[in-house]
């Protein structure tokens, strides 16, 4: 194990037009830890989530995965990383034209050299890991929203990825699905030894499966901390989003009637 | 202070310049997806990663084989169309027999790549568009970028290797298709036999006229499935930016069609 973590995040800013998503984003995870990016709608976390998939390109600032700064690398170097990389997106994204074992088997199908067989008996282990075992041949559509993205976290493990993403796990699942997916994800720790990034807003999720928990909010990071850290904060918008309260915010009652109305 | 009337020309003006931006970037966005997925079909194997040739067989039934009665209906349909109206035309000068030639140039060169291509972007390129903007709103893209899998190999090079390969044949179909109908016509209107009337379209009609035919087919391939793809990959807002996405790429590749149509016509003809 290296001291370097595997994944480190340096001042990231981001803008979509004149709008700033992500102002001065610091942190870093640990090989083999559970981070969870937590906040409330709107607060960036998504956005993060992209960047750190190299999906979109910051404004400003360097993301370094395993040691390479993907902000800056060639395509081919950030097709290579990519390939330690395991992504489970909040609707699955399975591909819908395929059966669930061809999707799980799609990322060795086009990495490996691995026969058919090898590839089949692979992607079957997979689905066995996360009880979607007989499941293969069904299609995408055939199966219930915890069963895709279990069947989106087995592919997302078929290579041994040394990185995981999870975009809201847990989102539009009843609780005992939900726990069944955290219990996976520390699992995977566990056995696997993977680094895990999780984005959620599901605070039971969040404080069960998360080694440290960074909380955003309007695209700054409000803290990053153990459990016990972001539960003892005295951060207003972190009681605010622990508790449930609703955000108060002063309104100009001349400024909202002008928006309103478009004068 | 301006004028109202100054602000108004200024407003349009600016409206004006920005749509020009937008189609500017746009084409530039097609110019870019082809070159890419040229780059693939080339050199694919040789970087270890090719295009999906089983994904082209499939696309080539799709574009093909599975429109081919339609093509039938239309072309033939075409064919009679030529036939009744040339036959009413050269009547006047006594000339309908005729008419052969006339029905042999005008689908060759023109009414068989024409009528397959607006066919073909009226069936495949929606479909194009549509699936690729359900992947795209699905997130199925970002998964394939995620995995390592180019998207532009992996689901624009297929389709436009098989459109490349499809259109052309298509047309050579729909040309024979809307000659028969022509025969049809000529043989019930002015008793000329299916023999006879091969023998004299074959003797009018010249490589290049089934070339030139064909190059335009080539073209409008690259057209549809570029303008598909790329439709498919800038929806965004969900079912409806689908739909929107899915009609736009129709409307466009139709459009498109007809211009660079004209355009062939003009450069290959006078």
């Amino acid at each position: 194990m290296t001291n370097t973590p595997a994944i480190e995040v340096n001042n990231l800013v981001t803008h979509y037009g004149p709008r700033l998503i992500l102002d001065g984003v610091d942190f870093s995870v640990d090989y083999g830890e559970v981070m969870v990016i937590m906040g409330g709608s709107g607060s960036g976390k998504s956005t993060l989530l992209r960047h750190l998939l190299g999906l979109h390109t910051p404004t400003h600032g360097c993301i370094k995965l395993l040691g390479h700064d993907i902000t800056s690398c060639s395509a081919d170097e950030l097709q290579d990383l990519r390939r330690n990389m395991g992504v489970s997106f909040q609707g699955g994204a399975l591909l819908s034209s395929m059966s669930v074992a061809e999707n799980v088997m799609l990322p060795l199908r086009e990495h490996t050299t691995l026969d058919e067989q090898t590839m089949g008996i692979m992607a079957r282990m997979k689905l066995e890991v996360v009880n979607l075992g007989g499941f293969g041949d069904l299609n995408p559509s055939q199966l219930s929203g915890g069963m895709i993205k279990r069947a989106a976290l087995a592919r997302a493990i078929v290579t041994d990825p040394k990185l995981l993403f999870f975009d809201e796990p847990s989102a539009g699942l009843d609780p005992v699905v939900a726990a069944e997916l955290d219990e996976l994800i520390l699992k995977l720790r566990d056995t696997m030894k993977m680094t895990i990034v999780v984005v959620t807003h599901e605070l039971d999720s969040a404080f069960k499966i998360a080694d440290r928990i960074t909380v955003l909010d309007h695209g700054k990071i409000l803290l990053t901390g153990r459990v016990e850290d972001v539960r003892a904060s005295d951060n207003e918008r972190i009681q605010d989003l622990l508790n449930r309260r609703p955000r108060e915010e002063e309104i100009d009652a001349d400024d909202y009637l002008r928006r309103l109305t478009g004068g | 202070m301006a004028e109202p009337q100054q602000i108004w020309f200024l407003t349009a003006l600016e409206g004006v310049g920005r749509r020009v931006v937008e189609q500017v970037e746009e084409f530039g966005y097609y110019l870019a997806l082809t070159v890419e997925s040229v780059y693939w079909i080339v050199f694919g194997v040789a970087r270890r990663q090719p295009v999906r040739i089983s994904a082209s067989f499939q696309h080539m039934v799709e574009i093909g084989l599975a429109g081919l009665p339609i093509v039938f209906v239309l072309s033939f349909s075409i064919g009679v169309m030529l036939a009744i109206q040339g036959i009413h035309t050269l009547k006047q000068f006594g000339a309908e027999t005729q008419v052969v030639l006339g029905i042999a140039l005008s689908v060759t060169r023109e009414f068989g790549p024409l009528i397959t291509g607006i066919l073909v972007a009226g069936r495949s390129g929606s479909a194009l568009a549509a699936r690729i903007g359900t992947m795209t709103v699905n997130q199925e893209i970002d998964a394939l970028r995620v995995m390592g899998i180019n998207p532009v190999r992996y689901l624009v090079s297929p389709v436009l290797l098989a459109m490349l390969i499809m259109l052309p044949l298509v047309t050579l179909f729909a040309d024979f298709a809307a000659m028969f109908g022509g025969a049809v016509f000529c043989k019930l209107e002015l008793g000329i036999s299916y023999a006879a009337y091969w023998d004299q379209s074959t003797k009018f009609i010249v490589a290049d006229d089934v070339l030139q035919g064909l190059t335009k087919s080539m073209v409008f391939a690259v057209i549809i499935a570029l303008v598909g793809v790329a439709n498919g990959f800038m929806v965004s807002g969900g079912a409806d930016g689908v739909g929107k996405s899915t009609t736009r790429a129709v409307v466009l590749a139709i459009s498109y069609i007809v211009m660079a149509d004209m355009l062939f016509t003009y450069f290959l003809t006078l």
